[in-house]
């Protein structure tokens, strides 16, 4: 596309002109749904996944209304089974698997390396539609009726037994998975080939140490699944024996094949929340994050166990025994990364100087409910209790906490934070605030007591219930509620501060990071000259640091 | 109103305590971490929270003994998570010498039961108090799982594949079963109970209402389908001898060994020819369809029990083997 930006100078912009920037310097659908520039794709992508957030909520409302009374007539069977299988497929393939990269990620992994654009623009435009693609597939067969499967499609039930629409949703995940893949092929080129000057591998913000190892898991997971699909679709079309033994199949080998890839999707999931998390505490904190390598490794490790876990889901599945053993013990290994992590995040307080704009406030919440999170897996990667809690709800609340109080919160945070560097208006703070604590408010309300229930033996996937587990959904739908007014306040004052918000300055939060030295928001080529790094980041203070 | 808040299931196994003392120890450990990292986020939060505009605090360099602390501490209590939990999963998964076996048969969306003693169930397990019962379970069509929640357990249950699950119940009572794998449509309604009696109370019961036991059932299917026209003493004979064969080891035609366990009698029945006993020939048909599940349980009961000699002639009366779809028992959905 045609740019029309001054020419690369080492002169600040005129202040007297209008600045150009990726967003005025052309106008049109034509010039957005055509454009190569990671930063208008990253905006194209956030419209469309915020599109399949509010859809993916909207398709729960029922389900916890539905649960209010133990044998509450409301819904019947099949439409409660049709709409948490809409909510897992939408929020999983749709909102957080390409959440953070897609939008995040490709606004800032280029801007933090010091690079003018991803390796390839092309694929990033064409991932996006075939995002698109994948989305109006699945869209397809809940309009068509809807598909009852659950997320996990398992078999036999799914190739044999499902009368519903699995084909179209399943081609939705598929595709889906094509857009993953284009996106995680360009992150890990643009990080080896586009570094500026001077960007040492030790000099990347975590952020893109976080984006590097969520790009290998990508690749490296997202065919399994695809290849998976495409099984599952043979044998459910042409009856050809996979999975369901009475076609000679294996009905294990299903949930091996998936778990392979939607272990390390979780990780797909947590690694870019944890690098947006990475570079707000220290901001604001104005301090050196603690840890630095041991972060940047841990992301690394967590990528490698990743794939070596997934068969802790089958740990009742009758599985052999020493392989539930195995399962189990790299469980536990994949979840230290995840504890040095926390500490370092908390570590990096200490000392600091701590203020509490929105964007804290959300990693904050980040940080408390990811720890609860994660130390709840203990409980479901010890083999012992894993035989009774599997497949309750207190797995529901345990996979919450990781998914939403930890990559929602995440991804609020970092969207927050960077707004006024994509937009180049602040929103209201006051608003922000409010927001992010009923957010954090609503979620403990709406899941801590699914532990409990979980605990008590509350089956997931139960459209009607026994009496004694009523008290504790009255409380979680209560808890949503305040959830759904806690996330439709950014909708409402995020999109008025395009209108009515002051305008931002280059760098609001005083932060370190090579896209806050350039003007908010960007010119399409983000730096006007590229720049030189000379130094490690999260260099808040000129002093050496001293150890205590 | 508190008060009113179910917290903890009831405990009425003997896997029950055992897993409590585990999930409490768990708990206690995730919950101190929990705290600590609470209290330090807290307390730097206000101890070290922004006093003036441009306060610059000084840099902090790390630690490797910090960070191998808190790498090794963690990692350490996991590792006795880890330890505790494998004893618990292998006495979970090895049932004692001593049980009293129940046959499981799910289906969407119903749990069927048969006791050793004949007696039918569905929806229901009455089990004594007391005692290590032992279920082998087999699915009809989709995966189920078994789950008592008082009880601790779970184990799915899978179409085409035999799985075990095993418990001694502790306290007499009525507890929830739950298929806790979903299973379709009428998933949540596929539950149950298992009633826990005294072990005089589960005689009285045990006497009422008696069936053949699935091994009896089982060798009057065998002479219906006429299995012993092959299956016999005869050194000539076209199958072989299945008396006293359960749980040894066969070497197959392609050399490879194979232990007799229920699966592989099932699969045998149903699927013949996928893995034939070295030395015969793989004429024998498929019993695919012509059985079902519960059948295929009783036939197996009948050849665990089949010791020397006790193979029943063939009976030239007996049905012809072109028709063997038995008439169904009683029992059926509710």
């Amino acid at each position: 596309m045609s740019t029309v930006i001054a020419e690369p100078s080492s002169r600040p912009a005129e202040p007297a002109s209008k600045p150009v920037n990726y967003l005025n310097v052309q106008f049109g659908v034509r010039s957005w749904l055509l454009t190569t520039d990671h930063k208008r794709i990253a905006i194209l992508y956030l419209i469309s996944i915020t599109v399949m957030f509010f859809l993916g909520s909207l398709a729960i409302v029922p389900v916890r209304l539905q649960l209010l009374k133990p044998d509450n007539d409301l819904l019947d069977a099949d439409t409660y089974n049709k709409m948490f299988t809409m909510h897992g497929v939408v929020m999983v393939f749709f909102f957080i698997i390409p959440g953070i990269p897609a939008v995040l990620g490709n606004f800032l992994l280029p801007m933090m390396l010091g690079a003018k654009d991803l390796a390839f623009p092309k694929l990033n435009l064409l991932s996006w539609y075939v995002y698109l693609l994948g989305g109006a597939f699945s869209l397809y067969a809940m309009i068509a009726g809807g598909v009852d499967t659950g997320w996990t499609f398992y078999t036999p039930y799914s190739t044999r037994s499902s009368h519903t629409n699995v084909i179209p949703v399943g081609l939705g995940a598929f595709t889906a998975g094509f857009s993953s893949i284009l996106t995680g092929l360009n992150f890990l080129v643009t990080t080896h080939k586009m570094r500026a000057p001077g960007l040492t591998w030790f000099r990347l913000p975590l952020f893109v140490w976080a984006m590097y190892a969520t790009s290998i898991i990508i690749l490296l997971g997202t065919p399994v699944v695809a290849v998976t699909i495409l099984m599952l679709a043979i044998e459910r079309i042409f009856q050809v024996g996979v999975f369901d033994p009475a076609l000679g199949g294996d009905p294990l080998l299903f949930q091996h094949l998936f778990w392979f890839y939607s272990h390390p999707a979780v990780y797909i999931m947590i690694l870019p929340a944890m690098g947006v998390v990475t570079e707000i505490v220290p901001c604001f904190s104005r301090k050196n994050i603690y840890g630095y390598k041991f972060i940047a490794f841990s992301s690394l490790a967590i990528a490698l166990l990743g794939f070596l876990v997934w068969g802790h889901h089958m740990f009742v599945s009758g599985q052999s025994v020493y392989l539930g053993m195995i399962f189990s013990i790299l469980s536990f290994l994949v979840a230290v990364p995840s504890a040095i992590k926390v500490f370092n995040w908390t570590a990096t307080l200490y000392k600091g100087s701590v203020s509490f704009e929105t964007p804290m406030l959300f990693a904050f919440g980040f940080i408390g409910l990811f720890t609860i999170g994660g130390l709840t897996g203990m409980f479901l990667a010890t083999l012992g209790t894993d035989v009774h809690l599997h497949d309750t709800y207190f797995v529901i609340a345990h996979f919450h906490f990781i998914m939403v109080g930890g990559v929602v919160m995440a991804y609020m945070g970092g969207l927050h934070f960077w707004w006024p560097k994509m937009t180049g208006r602040m929103y209201s703070e006051f608003w922000g605030r409010i927001a992010a604590m009923l957010i954090f408010i609503g979620f403990i309300l709406t899941f801590l007591p699914q532990f409990v229930v979980g605990h008590l033996g509350m089956p997931r996937r139960y459209f009607q219930y026994a009496p004694e587990f009523q008290v504790h959904n009255v409380m979680s739908t209560a808890g949503a509620s305040i959830l759904g007014v806690g996330y439709f306040l950014p909708l409402i004052y995020l999109i008025g501060s395009l209108a009515y918000g002051p305008k931002a300055s280059s760098n609001p939060w005083k932060a370190t990071g090579l896209e806050w030295q350039t003007p908010s928001p960007p010119p399409t080529e983000n730096f006007p000259v590229t720049p030189v790094v000379t130094r490690e980041p999260y260099r808040y203070s000129e002093e050496v640091p001293v150890g205590y | 109103m508190f008060a009113q808040i179910p917290l903890l299931p009831e405990q009425a196994s003997t896997h029950a305590s055992a897993v409590d003392s585990l999930l409490t120890f768990i708990v206690t450990v995730c919950g101190f971490f929990a705290v600590l990292i609470g209290v330090l986020l807290v307390t730097f939060a206000i101890r070290y929270r922004r006093r003036t505009a441009n306060d610059l605090p000084k840099p902090v360099a790390s630690s490797l003994k910090l960070e191998l602390t808190w790498s090794l501490i963690p990692l350490a209590f996991m590792m006795v998570f880890f330890v505790w939990g494998v004893q618990l999963y292998f006495s979970w998964a090895r049932p004692p010498d001593d049980v009293m076996e129940v046959h499981v048969v799910g289906r969407q969306w119903m749990w069927k039961m048969q006791h050793m003693g004949g007696q039918r169930e569905i929806n229901q397990l009455h089990v004594p108090v007391g005692r290590a019962v032992k279920l082998s379970m087999i699915s009809e069509d989709v995966i189920h799982s078994f789950f008592v929640p008082a009880f601790r357990v779970h184990m799915d249950v899978l179409p085409g594949r035999y799985t075990t699950l095993w418990f001694q119940a502790t306290k007499p009572g009525r507890y929830h079963l739950f298929c806790s794998q979903y299973c379709g449509t009428n998933h949540a309604k596929m539950i149950g109970e298992v009633i826990v009696m005294e072990r005089d109370e589960y005689q009285t019961w045990l006497s009422q209402g008696v069936d053949g036991s699935p091994a009896s059932e089982g060798r009057k299917l065998f002479m219906k389908l006429q299995c012993s026209t092959c299956h016999n003493s005869d050194s000539s004979a076209r199958g072989p001898l299945l008396e006293g064969i359960f749980q040894n080891n066969v070497t197959l035609e392609n050399g490879a060994t194979v232990r007799i366990d229920e699966t592989y009698l099932r699969e045998s029945i149903l699927y013949p020819d996928a893995k034939v006993v070295a030395g015969f020939k793989p004429i024998m048909p498929s019993y695919l369809g012509q059985v079902n599940e519960e059948e295929v349980l009783q036939l197996i009961s009948f050849i665990k029990s089949l010791q020397h000699g006790q193979t029943p002639p063939r009976t030239e009366n007996a049905d012809p083997p072109l028709n063997p779809v038995l008439e169904k028992k009683k029992g059926k959905s509710p």
